[in-house]
């Protein structure tokens, strides 16, 4: 095939380099290291910003500065070790554990568990209730918009031991603070305040 | 002066505070050196490697206390390599032999081993205080040997410290005869704590003041302690898991209310929001909050601690608290001195927590501030100079922009301003770490107005060698300069070889920096260490020979008596 002008053009814009693309940056020697050529690669994918690695397809007619890509730098944010691996492993921790909540609903005969971590939010959450409870109801469960048409309300009950209904704080919020669910009867719901 | 009989001259010197004090007395004749060196009792040392252990130990025989530092700053983010040096053995062999009187040991990241905990626990019958931060190397049988032998212990005090844990015992081993403890402090091991052993050292110890538990401390426990300690000042809580329901929350918080003298709370590794309250007794005392450990207290839960600690003269927080948490602070906490607000999401992209607005309420509401540790999303030129305006007794100003390079996101700046105005304004800065995108500019102004820097630390910042001109050259009471991924070269490196002697240590890593450089540095100054830190990879099997051209991934430059060290590993060359 026939090298163009055009492609070198392009040929030298996926080129990977330390620096952000657009910018004519002087070749700079590789690193000095008994590793050689190697590891500058290797050195320019891990730990130079932006990630150059990732601008095979860069445009370089744009030639402002892009967004940063959520590369992690070696060494940053600049946060003692100590600090970010007391986190990582508090974060495993809860990982780890998974979160299964028993699920009771009013009037079936036996409960169920769920594992909060595999839904994306409170839609698939209502779905699958929706489905593992079908069986035991008449109509379809629905917590989430208090509507009318529903006979039952989805509750939970938080870390402080409270009856809180499903779906008024945010998605991450309310899988870290929920211990479990009752699908409550409407009629029996209507007393409860919508939220504290 | 020089008339005066030497124990008349001994005695005045005991009025000089500070080190450096002495250290100029000493410079001024032999008899004041002399009169000096046989009276001073405590001794620091910056950099391990800037003197032999063995010199100072003869020079000062009557050391008491002694505090080294080994790795540089950095090596707390990781870009030191794991056995780069820094051990604290040569130091208590040598003071073990050379100065038996020794009370107080403090060393900050250094390797610390076993072996040299029980030296040290055996070699000083007066042993009284030992500190360890962010040191690494040792287990709990060390300290154990520590409890064991120092008879007369006042201070164990471990921060922040990689811990290998090998069992509760060693808490156990402290005698019954032991009854000196002022300040225990083990929040950072992480492995199971006897309860009974640590209540009844508890007890028997009256004089106990500080008391900062790990997280393996139940609230059960803590309330025992409390109960038995009203007299504590400063308190960390260990886990702090209760369920509110239960007795142990009121049989805490009543414990809380007895301990009137409390002024400084930690720890809450574990508590959740609705425990909080049992601590409201006593926030009107605090001078000293630190809830940078305790991720599951959103904002609303830590604006209502805030709300109640009118007090406070330091506040360390997650960056939860938000803004609008923030602007509680602004309003409540006028005493305010020392903030930190460190991330609780760390690598950008999550909830949005803490940005310029937060800082500028803070600035406003507090006029005492002047130490700042700030981790944001963003941050404005106008912000700072807001700030800058509010707050010119800033002595310590470390902000971190998340996002490196990013600039003012109002106007697309870089923050060459707003940094410009804190240094302008901020006469008494000390200490400064950037951030943000930044041009050679902002080091024109450091250069220019930040005289009394002592501590510059630079990351993604600069256009050229001239920057890092500027701050040589302007800044006359520099001691640590610290850069990284910055365009600084040889020509910068080399600019003012002489200014590296009156510093304590340069560091430079992915700059543009090259061996040849480094080379010529260390042949002009012989009175300097240059280190050159190469990591190797296994799985290279040939080795070329580097070439002077090549770009120096990691340099440590930094003044020393004491010559290369003989301890370096493999991937450190000395030059």
């Amino acid at each position: 095939m026939e090298v163009s002008v055009s492609d070198f053009d392009n040929l030298k814009a996926t080129e990977l380099r330390l620096g952000l693309p657009g910018i004519d940056a002087p070749e700079k020697p590789a690193p000095v290291s008994p590793r050689g050529s190697k590891r500058a690669l290797l050195k320019a994918n891990e730990e130079c910003w932006p990630g150059t690695s990732k601008s095979l397809e860069a445009d370089t007619s744009n030639q402002e500065a892009q967004p940063m890509a959520k590369a992690q730098v070696i060494g940053w944010p600049p946060i003692r070790s100590y600090r970010k691996n007391s986190f990582k492993a508090r974060k495993a921790e809860v990982e780890a554990a998974g979160l299964f909540v028993k699920v009771s609903m009013d009037g079936a005969p036996y409960l169920r568990k769920i594992d909060l971590k595999v839904y994306k939010g409170y839609k698939e959450l209502r779905e699958a209730l929706d489905n593992m409870f079908r069986c035991f109801s008449t109509g379809e469960l629905s917590g989430m918009e208090g509507c009318n048409g529903s006979e039952y309300a989805i509750t939970y009950e938080d870390k402080d031991g409270d009856w809180m209904l499903v779906g008024d704080v945010p998605w991450e919020m309310f899988i870290s603070s929920c211990k479990r669910l009752r699908i409550m009867r409407r009629s029996e719901a209507t007393g409860m305040p919508s939220s504290p | 002066m020089t008339y005066f009989p030497e124990e008349v001259v001994e005695h005045i010197f005991d009025f000089l505070a500070t080190h450096r004090d002495r250290n100029t007395v000493s410079t001024v004749c032999k008899t004041w050196y002399r009169v000096e060196r046989l009276s001073r009792r405590s001794v620091f040392v910056g950099n391990c490697y800037a003197v032999h252990p063995e010199r100072v130990v003869a020079r000062f025989p009557g050391l008491r206390s002694l505090t080294v530092k080994g790795k540089p700053h950095f090596a707390d983010f990781n870009l030191i390599p794991h056995d780069w040096g820094g051990f604290s053995l040569p130091w208590i062999e040598t003071a073990a032999r050379g100065c038996p009187g020794l009370e107080e040991l403090r060393l900050k990241r250094m390797v610390v081993s076993d072996e040299s905990l029980e030296l040290l626990a055996r070699s000083f019958p007066n042993f009284k205080v030992l500190v360890l931060i962010s040191c690494e190397g040792f287990s709990t049988d060390g300290l154990a040997a520590i409890a064991t032998y120092c008879r007369v212990l006042r201070e164990l005090d471990l921060q922040e410290n990689e811990v290998e844990d090998r069992g509760p015992q060693w808490l156990s081993c402290f005698p019954d005869s032991c009854t000196s403890l002022v300040s225990l402090n083990f929040a950072c091991l992480k492995g199971e704590v006897n309860a009974g052993s640590l209540e009844r050292l508890v007890a028997r110890c009256p004089n106990l003041r500080t008391l900062r538990l790990s997280r393996a401390v139940s609230i059960d426990t803590l309330s025992k302690i409390l109960a038995r300690a009203p007299h504590l000042v400063d308190l960390g809580t260990g886990s702090f898991t209760i369920d509110h329901r239960a007795e142990a929350y009121h049989k805490v918080m009543n414990n809380f209310i007895k301990c009137k003298s409390l002024r400084s709370l930690s720890g809450f590794w574990d508590a959740a929001p609705r425990c909080l309250p049992a601590v409201y007794p006593i926030c009107g005392n605090l001078t000293g909050l630190n809830l940078s450990y305790a991720p599951a207290i959103q904002c609303a839960d830590l604006i209502k601690l805030i709300h109640r600690c009118s007090k406070l003269q330091r506040l360390w927080i997650l960056d939860c608290i938000g803004d609008k948490g923030l602007a509680v602070v602004a309003n409540t906490c006028k005493e305010l001195q020392e903030l930190r607000v460190f991330p609780s999401d760390f690598y950008g992209g999550g909830i949005a927590a803490v940005t310029e607005e937060g800082l500028v309420a803070v600035s406003s509401g507090c006029p005492k501030l002047s130490s700042l540790l700030y981790f944001c999303n963003q941050m404005t030129n106008a912000a700072l100079i807001t700030v800058a305006k509010n707050c010119p007794h800033f002595t310590r100003f470390r902000l971190c922009i998340l996002d490196p390079k990013k600039p003012d996101p109002v106007t697309n700046q870089p923050l060459d301003e707003g940094f410009g105005a804190i240094v302008q304004s901020c006469k008494d800065l000390r200490r400064l770490s950037l951030s943000g995108l930044l041009t050679d500019r902002v080091f024109l102004y450091i250069g220019m107005y930040a005289e009394r820097l002592e501590m510059l630390s630079i990351a993604f910042a600069g256009d050229s060698d001239k920057g890092m001109v500027y701050v040589l050259n302007g800044c006359k009471n520099l001691r640590k300069l610290e850069i990284r991924d910055s365009p600084f070269g040889d020509a910068a490196l080399l600019e003012d070889v002489g200014k590296y002697e009156t510093m304590r240590s340069l560091w430079m890593s992915s700059c543009d920096v090259t061996l040849g450089g480094c080379k010529t540095l260390a042949a002009k100054m012989p009175g300097l260490n240059v280190e050159v830190i190469n990591e190797r990879d296994e799985s290279d099997e040939m080795e070329e020979s580097p070439s002077d051209l090549g770009r120096v991934e990691k340099m440590y430059v930094y003044r020393t008596v004491a010559g290369p060290r003989n301890d370096a590993p493999d991937f450190v060359w000395t030059l």
